[in-house]
């Protein structure tokens, strides 16, 4: 599917997405309370079919913390990037951890080093770091200063 | 996190495999859920070696940031690099000469062959076979003189720079490259006697450790452990980079998704990236190896992903750019990561015994896990 057929049918499952066009690929931004019925849609539905997310990450932008999903349909070989804002005070978004297994770790991962909590994860612990660790080291505010080497 | 307690409440028993045992390959820590010998649950502790190189790359500049790479996956350290070039090359709309794209193909063939010859021997070694851990570094060995005669080193190699590749290939280059070619055909017959038909083996990988397609896909697996559940998922083929897409090799697919398949896909593949090798040697273009680029890089406000096809599987490179000599965020999508979380999975309803030749057909490397 084109971009633009992208925009008209992702638009007709929910009218409050915005697009942003000129980059890589399509990237749609989505409000988080919006967020699980509308991935839903993009697994479930046989016309879009996202199967396959290949990337889950975080940008701590200093006003607020963006999610960023990026999802790939294996047999119709298209492409978005799904972005939700999150409040850096109160990160909270649902998981999709049931919809795609591989964002389990992934979301582990993001609540490790940013703090973002997913709401009915499974098991949401720190991933990486210990338990007793203090902080969210990929913050921009972070400052550690016996682990951090600043160049 | 180390509870004293090895019991659950249903009389399972709860055992510790690493951080420091021969068969994880590094340090990585399972903790094991057993009820007799069936393995009821496993649940990988990781960040024994986190370095967290994604806050590193935040404070180096473009041209600094892509060696920190090869300290990931140390056995595709020429893919890392490539990915992370590709993708400063993307920002900065860089053409690279012919030369660079054909010297950055054949590096990363070489690699990938280097890095299934230490997992073949590695995985040998997991299941009881001692022989051929030393045939297969004996292979290596001779792609690890060829990269020290170009690279100058041996494991780390930090050749690519963006614009192309960080110095011409050695005079020697050619003639080892075609050597080796020469020397390796029948080295794969003799690896065939030694595991591929070897009926201990068979017995020992065949039906053990089933990931489905739809599974494989939705935990996000990629590389050979994917494609031996029949996934077509190689980034050479579906997002060409390079000279990809005018090469001559095929995407290796196995269907029955065990131990065996991933082990297939492998070794199958050793002939198809020798079949690239054999396409190019003969055909490197002249000219230079490198484009002339800045002294000092600046990404355009933006963002930017690249892909490529490492040994282990789909390596992504997500960059966030704000116009800085330095990027604003940096995201590595790591093959072994997602491969990693699909082990409890595949594991579940399998004997203890058979879990140490799952977690070698699934090929990990910790550095690339933890990051």
């Amino acid at each position: 599917m084109t971009n633009e057929e992208l925009k008209a049918k992702l638009t007709g499952i929910n009218s409050a997405l915005t697009f942003e066009e000129g980059g890589q690929w399509l990237n749609v931004n989505v409000e988080p309370k919006d967020w699980l019925p509308f991935a839903k849609e993009l697994r479930e539905n046989p016309e879009l079919n996202f199967d396959y997310m290949f990337c889950l990450t975080c940008v701590d932008w200093k006003t607020h913390l963006g999610m960023v999903y990026h999802l790939n349909s294996k047999n119709l070989k298209h492409i978005i990037v799904v972005k939700s804002k999150l409040d850096r005070n109160n990160p909270e978004i649902e998981t999709i951890s049931h919809i795609w297994r591989t964002a389990e770790f992934h979301e582990r991962e993001v609540y490790d080093l940013f703090g973002v909590t997913f709401l009915h994860h499974p098991d949401l612990r720190r991933l990486l770091l210990t338990d007793e660790w203090v902080g969210w080291p990929l913050r921009k505010d972070y400052e550690d200063p016996v682990n951090m080497i600043k160049l | 996190m180390f509870e004293e307690v090895a019991t659950t409440e249903q009389g399972d028993l709860v055992i510790n495999v690493g951080p420091q045992h021969p068969s994880t390959h590094g340090v990585l820590h399972l903790i094991i859920t057993l009820r007799g010998e069936t393995i009821m649950k496993i649940e990988p502790h990781l960040g024994y070696i986190h370095r967290s190189i994604e806050k590193m790359c935040e404070g180096l500049t473009y041209r600094q940031f892509v060696y920190v790479t090869s300290k990931m996956d140390y056995l595709s350290s020429h893919i890392n690099n490539h990915g992370c070039v590709l993708c400063v090359e993307k920002g900065l709309q860089l053409e690279v000469t012919p030369r660079a794209q054909v010297i950055r193909v054949l590096m990363d063939e070489l690699t990938r062959i280097a890095s299934h010859c230490l997992w073949w021997g590695a995985l040998g070694m997991d299941v009881g076979a001692l022989t051929p851990f030393f045939h297969a570094f004996r292979e290596r060995e001779m792609i690890n003189v060829i990269m020290e005669e170009t690279c100058g080193t041996r494991l780390t190699m930090n050749y690519m720079v963006p614009g192309g590749v960080m110095a011409d290939l050695h005079s020697n280059f050619q003639k080892r490259v075609k050597q080796f070619i020469k020397d390796f055909k029948p080295k794969l017959i003799e690896y065939d006697d030694l595991l591929t038909n070897n009926s201990i083996f068979i017995e020992r990988m065949k039906g053990v450790g089933i990931l489905s397609k739809d599974d494989a896909v939705s935990y996000g697996c990629t590389g050979p452990t994917a494609r031996g559940s029949g996934v077509s998922c190689d980034i050479r083929k579906w997002y060409p980079y390079e000279i990809y897409d005018k090469l001559n090799f095929e995407e290796v697919l196995e269907t029955e998704g065990d131990s065996y398949s991933r082990y297939m896909v492998r070794v199958r593949e050793f002939r198809q990236s020798l079949s690239i090798l054999e396409q190019l040697i003969d055909n490197i273009p002249e000219g230079d190896f490198q484009t002339k680029t800045k002294a000092v890089l600046k990404l355009p406000k933006g963002e930017f992903y690249s892909k490529v096809e490492t040994a282990r599987g789909e390596f992504g490179v997500y960059i966030v750019a704000e116009g800085a000599t330095n990027p604003y965020r940096i995201k590595f999508r790591s093959p072994g990561f997602s491969n990693l979380s699909a082990l409890d999975h595949i594991a579940r309803g399998q004997k203890i015994a058979d879990m140490i030749a799952i977690m070698g057909s699934l090929d990990f490397v910790i550095p690339d896990i933890d990051r």
